[in-house]
């Protein structure tokens, strides 16, 4: 089925789920990057995102430029992600698309050599301010890799937990613990297949189950953001569309950055899509649009499979 | 960070050994001068020390075991990397490496009441009589059990694990190409290890050997229990001897003054830098080979 | 047209079939010399074993775990106070040398590649190579002769120091072994790094750490050398850190020398005793570890 045409939807077939956030039974305390107030959210009208002004901006991207050593791998890159929606970052192998997602939670940066310019705003904050603590940033923004990263020495309910642990006093009390995480394994499709085993080893689980676990583990925080990069790239066709499904799902809770070399899958689960060629992100527009009329020939060219 | 400090312990310890030897074999080796390495005389009370018997014995039982322990290293080694069924293979090794595990003590032991009382009544006279190497100057003088051949044999069962453990490693890494490349030119299995594999792992298995050597030289309890103990140079291996190790373990619960002292810790010192240079040398050459 | 081989030809035929068979054989003594070479070099730890066993077993019971050693010429008598004391030094040196250790092994997993590792690495494998006798003149120069009195504590530092470049090096390697993406996915949980490398990295190669301080264990349980002149050695009962200790090894090799015959039992007996502490130790390791790879997931 066809969605109806829609800023920014998906163009090909998907189950068409409704989308309804997951009831929010328990109360879960709002991070904070630092004791400040917010910037009220931008109602600005986005040339990067095509979208109405009243939508807001989570997270935007200003002039950002990754270096490893004197190797530039992002050049100059600026791009708004909506509140809610998902984005897509394609481009062939290269590109720079990873590093681009990784310098979003400053995952950039834990590799030796590698340096950062220009500026990153979560909610109206520059994450890479002097004083901002990465590891706060982190809480805000999860990630999820290539490969499923389950810890090995960890339950699969505790790694769905694992995030709570490095909240301090921030952290839900223990009671609703529980809740939480049969919460997460439900929004995650995860719920039926391991309620009964939870106390098992997360390596006791398929790959496509353990990718879905990590989805799970970085969702039971409760990110602002959620970034994922070729998360599917290890995974069999079924477990493909399974997390294919999810991150459809999220959609309205949760903003999502997906990096996929995929076009198929760009097309089918994201709102927005932006293309990188060698460090530069060419063209950013609503997936339909992207995908159709494509403003730079460059995009075209990809998009066509003249090359990548 | 707590774990920077754990690291740099390990330099500081070694700073520290090297300090507190150093200190304390200061005076000995001060007094002495070059005779200490020299000289045969050792005698507390007129506190006088020489110790070049003790030289003399850490390099020649060691050799001795060198000798005695390489070619069955190396056979051992061969056998399990080109020849043994996988059946036979896991146990001989594991077998073969138990012999790490022995502690130098039940060497001692084992070498007091069964290898010494077996050469003193079968072996010596073999060599001395039936051999009719009693001649020569190797073997010649009474062979009462402690000497510097026994101490050479049971270094050898004890280097033995290493030697044949590093240079099985060794071998195992050596490429099927070149194995492929010699029986392509009709070699058979033999000459294909030694024309083809075993050169090709020389530096490692030399490695190997030379950490061998660098074990034997510090070896204490076996060789105090069966080399004799006697202050001499003696060309006979079935004469008694002394070595750096020995002659501490032996002499300092119970030395006379403080020079005495002073010079079993030069002994020490002299040990020190002797396993030093070996050891960087065995590195070394592994490390060649592991490029 | 005939092509029968020439005269010529038929020699030289016969030349390479007599040294090819000539080769078949040598390899065939080959073979049978490299058996006879692993037989060998088996044999001896077969004899040692065996002799062990004999000697020994016959000189166990009860008594000697429980018993304290009698006064020379009296039969009889136990071990009991070496194998406290053993174990006594066995836990001082790893109070030493497995925190040490297990924190220089993580700075060296973490900090790969940085010049000052590549020192500390270079050193501790200088500190692993050093006689055990050297590391026994050490501790006395450091901690008997100033205090004045051997101590079980100066026996207890000398193996401990003896313990840290065994227990650093396999920690750095299992540490190496656990991937970089799961630390990559502790810091993206907002793991700050100090708690990636405890809680991650550490307890992911737990397992093959335990193995490696088990190993370095077993191999200072028999160390007679450094105890020479440090814990010295205490015909009476003694747990106490600033009094000379018994050890087992200590023991065999007082009894061992002696013209005793009722020690030279005792000897066997705590020989049979020290190598079985050796062997499970090890075994304990080598099981520890086995039973981890069976569990473990793709």
């Amino acid at each position: 089925m066809l969605r109806a045409a829609d800023s920014g939807g998906p163009v090909t077939e998907i189950p068409d789920k409704v989308m309804s956030a997951p009831p929010d039974t328990v109360a879960r305390p709002a991070p904070r990057l630092r004791a400040a107030t917010f910037a009220p959210a931008g109602a600005e009208p986005s040339q990067t995102t095509g979208t109405r002004e009243s939508e807001s901006v989570r997270l935007s991207m200003d002039s950002l430029s990754a270096f490893f050593g004197d190797l530039q791998a992002v050049r100059d890159a600026s791009v708004q992600f909506v509140d809610g929606k998902v984005t897509a970052i394609i481009g062939p192998s290269g590109c720079g698309k990873s590093t681009l997602l990784r310098c979003l939670n400053r995952m950039h940066e834990t590799v030796p050599t590698a340096r950062v310019e220009g500026t990153v705003t979560l909610d109206g904050e520059d994450i890479y301010a002097r004083g901002v603590n990465a590891i706060e940033v982190r809480r805000q923004i999860g990630m999820v890799f290539q490969r499923p990263t389950p810890f090995p020495t960890m339950s699969i309910r505790d790694n769905v937990a694992a995030g709570f642990r490095v909240m301090g006093s921030a952290a839900p009390p223990r009671k609703q613990v529980d809740g939480i995480v049969e919460e997460t394994l439900r929004r995650t499709a995860l719920w039926d297949e391991v309620s009964s085993r939870l106390k098992e080893s997360a390596t006791s689980l398929s790959g496509g189950q353990q990718q879905r676990l990590c989805i799970a583990r970085a969702l039971a925080t409760n990110p602002k953001v959620l970034l994922l990069d070729e998360p599917t790239a290890s995974l069999d066709p079924l477990s493909t569309q399974k997390v294919e499904e999810l991150v459809y799902e999220l959609r309205g809770s949760v903003t999502v950055v997906i990096v996929t070399h995929n076009m198929q899958q760009a097309a089918r689960v994201s709102d927005s899509t932006a293309f990188m060629l060698n460090g530069e992100l060419v063209e950013v527009a609503p997936t339909r649009t992207l995908f159709t009329t494509p403003r730079d020939t460059r995009t075209e060219s990809y998009i066509t499979g003249r090359f990548g | 960070m707590a774990i920077f400090a754990c690291a740099s312990a390990i330099p500081l310890l070694l700073l520290l050994i090297a300090i507190e030897i150093g200190s304390a074999a200061w005076p000995a080796l001060s007094k002495a001068g070059l005779s200490f390495i020299t000289s045969s005389d050792w005698d507390p009370v007129r506190e006088s020390f020489g110790a070049a018997p003790m030289i003399y014995g850490t390099i020649v039982s060691s050799l001795i075991a060198l000798v005695l322990a390489t070619p069955l290293a190396l056979g051992v080694a061969i056998f399990l990397s080109e020849f043994a069924p996988p059946a036979v293979r896991q146990p001989v090794a594991f077998l073969v490496d138990l012999l790490a595990a022995i502690p130098s003590v039940v060497y001692g032991l084992w070498g007091v009441f069964v290898l010494m009382p077996l050469m003193r009544e079968h072996l010596m006279p073999f060599l001395a009589d039936t051999l009719g190497l009693g001649g020569t100057p190797f073997f010649s003088g009474p062979a009462y059990g402690p000497s510097m051949l026994a101490a050479g044999i049971i270094l050898a069962i004890m280097v033995l694990p290493y030697i044949s453990a590093v240079s099985r490693e060794v071998l195992m890494a050596v490429p099927r190409s070149q194995r492929e490349a010699a029986l392509a030119l009709g070699a058979t299995r033999w000459e294909t290890i030694r024309d083809a594999v075993v050169p090709y792992a020389r530096s490692g298995i030399l490695g190997g050997v030379i950490l061998g050597l660098a074990r034997a030289l510090g070896e204490t309890m076996a060789v105090t229990m069966l080399i004799g103990n006697r202050h001499e140079i003696s060309a006979s291996l079935f004469a008694p001897g002394y070595t750096l190790a020995s002659v501490i373990a032996n002499e300092f619960a119970e030395a006379t003054n403080v020079m005495h002292t002073s010079a079993l810790m030069a002994c020490g010192a002299v040990l020190f830098a002797i396993t030093l240079i070996v050891n960087g040398l065995a590195r070394w050459l592994v490390y060649k080979v592991a490029k | 047209m005939s092509v029968r081989p020439s005269g010529v030809q038929r020699a030289a035929a016969d030349r390479t079939a007599r040294s090819l068979g000539r080769r078949r054989a040598k390899n065939m003594v080959m073979l049978g010399v490299m058996y006879l070479a692993a037989a060998l070099a088996t044999l001896p730890l077969l004899l040692i074993l065996g002799h062990l066993l004999y000697e020994g077993a016959s000189s166990l019971s009860v008594d000697f775990f429980v018993k304290m050693p009698q006064p020379v010429g009296e039969a009889g008598g136990g071990l009991a106070n070496a194998i406290v004391g053993t174990l006594v030094l066995i836990g001082i040196a790893s109070a030493i040398g497995l925190p040490i250790g297990v924190g220089a092994g993580l700075f060296l997993a973490e900090r790969k590649g940085t010049r000052y590792a590549t020192l500390v690495r270079f050193l501790s494998d200088v500190l692993n190579g050093l006689p055990s006798i050297v590391m026994g003149i050490f501790a006395w120069q450091f901690l008997v002769r100033p205090l004045g009195h051997f101590s079980a504590a100066a026996g207890g530092v000398a193996l401990g120091a003896m313990m840290i470049p065994l227990v650093t090096r396999t920690t750095e390697e299992m540490i190496r072994l656990v991937p970089t993406s799961l630390r990559e996915a502790a810091l993206a949980l907002a793991y700050p790094n100090w708690r990636t490398s405890l809680t991650i990295m550490l307890r992911s190669a737990l397992p093959g750490i335990v193995t490696g301080a088990l190993v370095a264990v077993a191999r200072i349980a028999g160390e007679t050398a450094p105890l020479l002149f440090t814990a010295f050695g205490n015909q009476f009962w003694s747990t106490s850190l600033d009094e000379p200790i018994s050890a087992l090894p200590l023991q065999i090799f007082t009894y061992a020398i002696s013209p005793y015959d009722e020690w030279h039992k005792l000897a066997w007996a705590g020989a049979l005793v020290l190598i079985s502490l050796v062997l499970i130790i090890s075994l304990a390791a080598r099981y520890a570890t086995r039973s981890r790879f069976g569990r473990s997931g793709d």
